[in-house]
């Protein structure tokens, strides 16, 4: 079955100039190993395509059921000098929540998902 | 030795609720205020406003919050721990101490100075020397921006704050002090911790971490179960009452509305996070990877666990720059086909623009109410969306440009497609861009200076 990461995960984001963070956090612990199997960097990357122009980083925190997503060259500049909306970022933890990720049947009764 | 400190976090930046320190102090026990007054390119307005008038250049709000609040603070004994002085500390500190007589509490209130932050006069000669203050994100040299510059300063840490505090002072001011630090430094100040004990120095780092944007880890801003968390119009702004072990717990006074539970705490941990491992501080290397939470009864999460690595030999150094002009103008278009007449709207305003043969460094369409946020993840906007805000954004660094810019966004209503309003404000402000440029600087090139002010 394809599942939503905002039924699995919740989510803040930030800026550091013309990089966005995304820390994405399982909702319990016992989620955390199945984001860190589906929600790759290089998912991330195509998830973001037309948005993020520059190499996506993820770090692993499992001591808070986290990960941590650096997209370079996504704030149009970043800081003042950016003309987004969302110049700092701030959205890009929901819509990285709209993300879909495959989970079989077994697996999503094991974690109550089903 | 205190077996508890308990710090209060009264501003997440300059401009954050004007009553929450008052609240913070009134609100229950506390030993600290902490006050986090500086942004990014907040230094460069300071600078402006100090040109103008040699006794400005710092946060002005400051001194009335002052009045307001420290007959209680003396009272009980809270000491003030603020980044309140800008590019202009002894003007800050002036100020206050003035309030303070006004008060009849002249003799009770110690005011300190921490300066040395400022090297804008130094930045030629540093230069000169062959210290070319790169762009940690681009890599260029500052010399791209050299006569442009508008402010400069290093981030100074926790060491002369708790330097301070041991001179006796019960009112810390500083120029730019890293926002972790006006938490950490009341903790060395208070538990002896040694200048190498790396964890410890990483667990006040941290509580300082979680604190410093205010109510963002107390249910403000909060995703998780936001539908639930009560009474966000009363949020308690965050208290983290430290042991001396550097284990510490995250709270916030009786009675006050948002939540502190581990999610949120997760929440703001990750806040601005870049790699976890090293969260790089003048006063150590905080790793977050080792950060342990726990619920500890209701509206409070216990951290523990936390380790640390030797600091660094360099400080961070905040420049700003004067870096061109922007512009931007909004319209907004009703049902039916709100998405599409706005669209179409950018079509007739592009074509103007390319006629009358301006150039812009940077040109940006959004379409607020269809995808301004979430871009192409969107898919198709529906016909059927009740209105969508056109907001059209130019820059440049011809101002001329810019301005007749400006001009062009009004005619659209008489001259472009149909059901269109919302242009009650005028003409698009221009706006002056003051960039923001960070840079590291050997540690050996700067001294920061500690001072009691003396009635």
């Amino acid at each position: 079955m394809k599942i939503r990461l905002v039924k699995l995960a919740h989510a803040r984001s930030g800026d550091k100039g013309d990089t966005a963070n995304v820390g994405l956090i399982a909702l319990r612990d016992q989620i955390y190993p199945l984001l860190v199997r589906e929600v790759t960097a290089a998912r991330v990357k195509e998830h973001f395509r037309g948005i993020c122009k520059g190499d996506v980083e993820r770090y692993e925190l499992p001591n808070l059921g986290a990960l941590n997503f650096l997209l370079h060259e996504s704030l149009g500049g970043g800081g003042t000098l950016s003309l987004m909306t969302d110049a700092q970022g701030k959205t890009f933890s929901t819509a990285l929540l709209r993300m879909e990720i495959e989970i079989g049947d077994d697996e999503a009764a094991e974690l109550g998902l089903s | 030795m205190k077996k508890r400190v308990r710090i209060a976090a009264g501003q997440g930046f300059w401009g954050d609720l004007p009553d929450a320190p008052v609240r913070q102090v009134e609100g229950g026990p506390i030993d600290y205020l902490m006050l986090d007054y500086l942004a990014e390119v907040t230094m460069s307005i300071m600078q402006k406003q100090k040109a103008r008038d040699p006794n400005a250049g710092y946060a002005r709000d400051f001194v009335p919050l002052m009045k307001a609040i420290l007959p209680a603070c003396v009272e009980r004994d809270i000491k003030v721990i603020a980044n309140a002085g800008g590019v202009n500390v002894p003007g800050c500190a002036a100020a206050v101490r003035d309030v303070a007589i006004e008060l009849g509490l002249g003799d009770q209130v110690r005011i300190g100075m921490v300066t040395g932050d400022d090297i804008l006069d130094r930045i030629n000669q540093l230069l000169a020397r062959g210290i070319e203050l790169r762009n940690l994100d681009t890599g260029e040299p500052l010399a791209v921006v050299r006569n442009r510059i508008q402010s400069a300063n290093a981030y100074l840490g926790a060491a002369p704050i708790v330097e301070a505090l041991s001179q006796g002072a019960n009112v810390v001011i500083t120029g730019r002090a890293t926002d972790t630090g006006l938490t950490l430094g009341p903790l060395i100040h208070e538990f002896g911790w040694a200048a190498d004990d790396w964890d410890r120095l990483a667990a006040g780092t941290i509580a300082g971490h979680i604190i410093e944007c205010g109510a963002q880890c107390s249910g403000g801003n909060c995703q998780y179960d936001w539908e639930n968390i009560p009474d966000l119009a009363n949020v308690g702004f965050p208290i983290a009452e430290a042991s001396p072990d550097g284990t510490f717990v995250i709270t916030k006074h009786e009675g006050t509305g948002g939540r502190v539970n581990v999610p949120s705490v997760k929440e703001q941990l990750l806040y601005e996070m870049g790699d976890p491992h090293e969260y790089i501080t003048p006063d150590c290397v905080a790793d977050f990877t080792t950060i342990h939470l726990a619920e500890d009864g209701s509206d409070r999460v216990r951290v523990f666990g936390i380790k640390g690595r030797p600091a660094t030999d360099s400080l961070k150094v905040s420049i700003s720059y004067s870096a061109g002009f922007k512009a931007v103008g909004t319209l907004v278009y009703a049902w039916p086909d709100a998405y599409q007449k706005a669209r179409a709207a950018d079509g007739v305003l592009r074509a103007r623009l390319e006629r009358l043969g301006l150039k812009f460094d940077q040109v940006l369409t959004e379409f607020v109410g269809a995808n301004a946020t979430h871009g192409p993840l969107v898919g198709e906007p529906s016909r059927e969306l009740a209105e969508v805000q056109l907001r059209f954004g130019v820059r440049g660094n011809d101002r001329a440009a810019i301005e007749r810019f400006t001009k062009e966004i009004a005619p659209l209503i008489l001259t472009g497609p149909p059901a269109v309003t919302g242009f009650a404000g005028g003409r698009p402000k221009v706006e002056e861009i003051v960039a923001y440029w960070p840079a590291l600087i050997p540690k050996t090139e700067i001294t920061p200076r500690v001072e009691l002010l003396t009635n």
